[in-house]
């Protein structure tokens, strides 16, 4: 049993791989004019981690953990966490206020563009970041952790393969 | 008319949530209380708030597909036992006492459509409304309002996320550590 039998069947299979690079992009969409259109850091992280549990549920836990096991996932997350409080306590340093907006406001030629509005940009990519890969591990977790081993380098494998070895 | 067509979903919503405590089916359950949430968030289209709309649908989805995953190889546990008679009355006592404290809270409430900041000139969101793009540049206001005048209310938000994720990992990590020593 070759690993292109996992998973579920090759019309779900080749939907997906047409169809998971444009979900991906609408959430970075959603993410990037969060400050413009409706939308923002929290919607657009869950689409990211919607479109990893697209690709997981299609075409079986192990083709995405060998990629992106839960180490890129918990480290992605305690980086946008990290961005976020950076991006925060930068504001002290720049202005003396928590949180000030110290980055210039408008931009020059006007309303409705994509750099203007100061820190919030870099917030919404941070919180994107944060909640797409805490989502994704959540339904890591709730999914699949029954029956994850670590084998020492944070590598996984599953119960499945350990019988078979 | 948007009232009507309001009502019409918010009956929905309350007879989706009903289908779902009464069913015996834990799927049938599940796509009941999803089914909710979906309706809410085209109410929330209505009433003038994508912002809300988008989330509402986009954590709808996620968590239906995370219930369905969890539970659909569990064990089903029916419970066939009537319901306890004292529990059943002080059910019942605690929705009357809390449908009277409703009813005296929507007198206060201002009439539907009408904003209640307009009511008081010294509420914030009249600040917000008149200097939000002047003071943060950002068009989508309540992008402005979550992350520039209350940035650290989503900051403890983003951290009640990750403290969760935090704990569901230690907690299942022991007992994958458990079975590896076998």
């Amino acid at each position: 049993m070759n690993n292109n039998e996992k998973g579920m069947s090759i019309i779900v299979k080749t939907v997906t791989r047409w169809i998971k690079g444009f979900i991906f992009l609408f959430g970075l969409s959603i993410v990037l004019f969060g400050h413009l259109t409706p939308g923002g850091g929290f919607p657009g992280g869950v689409i990211f981690a919607a479109t990893f549990i697209l690709i997981t549920l299609a075409f079986g836990k192990e083709y995405v953990l060998k990629k992106i096991g839960k180490t890129l996932a918990s480290e992605l997350d305690s980086l946008g966490a990290l961005l976020f409080l950076i991006i925060a306590t930068l504001g002290i340093y720049f202005s003396g206020i928590f949180f000030s907006n110290f980055i210039e406001k408008t931009h020059p030629t006007g309303n409705f563009k994509l750099f203007s509005s100061g820190i919030i940009p870099l917030c919404n990519i941070s919180i994107g970041m944060k909640v797409g890969s805490c989502l994704f591990m959540i339904f890591i977790i709730v999914s699949v952790v029954r029956v994850i081993f670590e084998d020492g380098k944070g590598k996984l494998i599953t119960t499945e393969k350990k019988d078979k070895k | 008319m948007i009232e009507i067509i309001i009502i019409v979903l918010l009956i929905f919503m309350l007879i989706g949530s009903i289908i779902c405590l009464e069913t015996k089916d834990l799927l049938s359950s599940i796509i009941s209380i999803t089914s909710v949430g979906y309706f809410g968030s085209v109410i929330f289209l209505l009433i003038g708030a994508p912002d809300i709309a988008i989330t509402q649908m986009v954590v709808e989805v996620l968590s239906l597909i995370i219930l369905i995953r969890a539970t659909i190889r569990m064990d089903l546990t029916t419970i066939e036992e009537d319901r306890d008679f004292f529990g059943l009355i002080g059910t019942l006592a605690l929705i009357f006492v809390f449908f009277i404290l409703g009813m005296e809270a929507i007198r206060y409430l201002p009439k539907f459509g009408t904003p209640s900041f307009t009511l008081n000139l010294q509420a914030p969101s009249n600040r917000y409304l008149m200097n939000g793009l002047k003071e943060t540049g950002a068009v989508n206001i309540v992008t402005s309002i979550i992350l520039d005048y209350r940035g650290y209310d989503t900051l403890g938000e983003a951290t009640i996320l990750f403290t969760s994720i935090l704990g569901a990992l230690a907690i299942l990590r022991v007992y994958a550590r458990k079975r590896k020593e076998k």
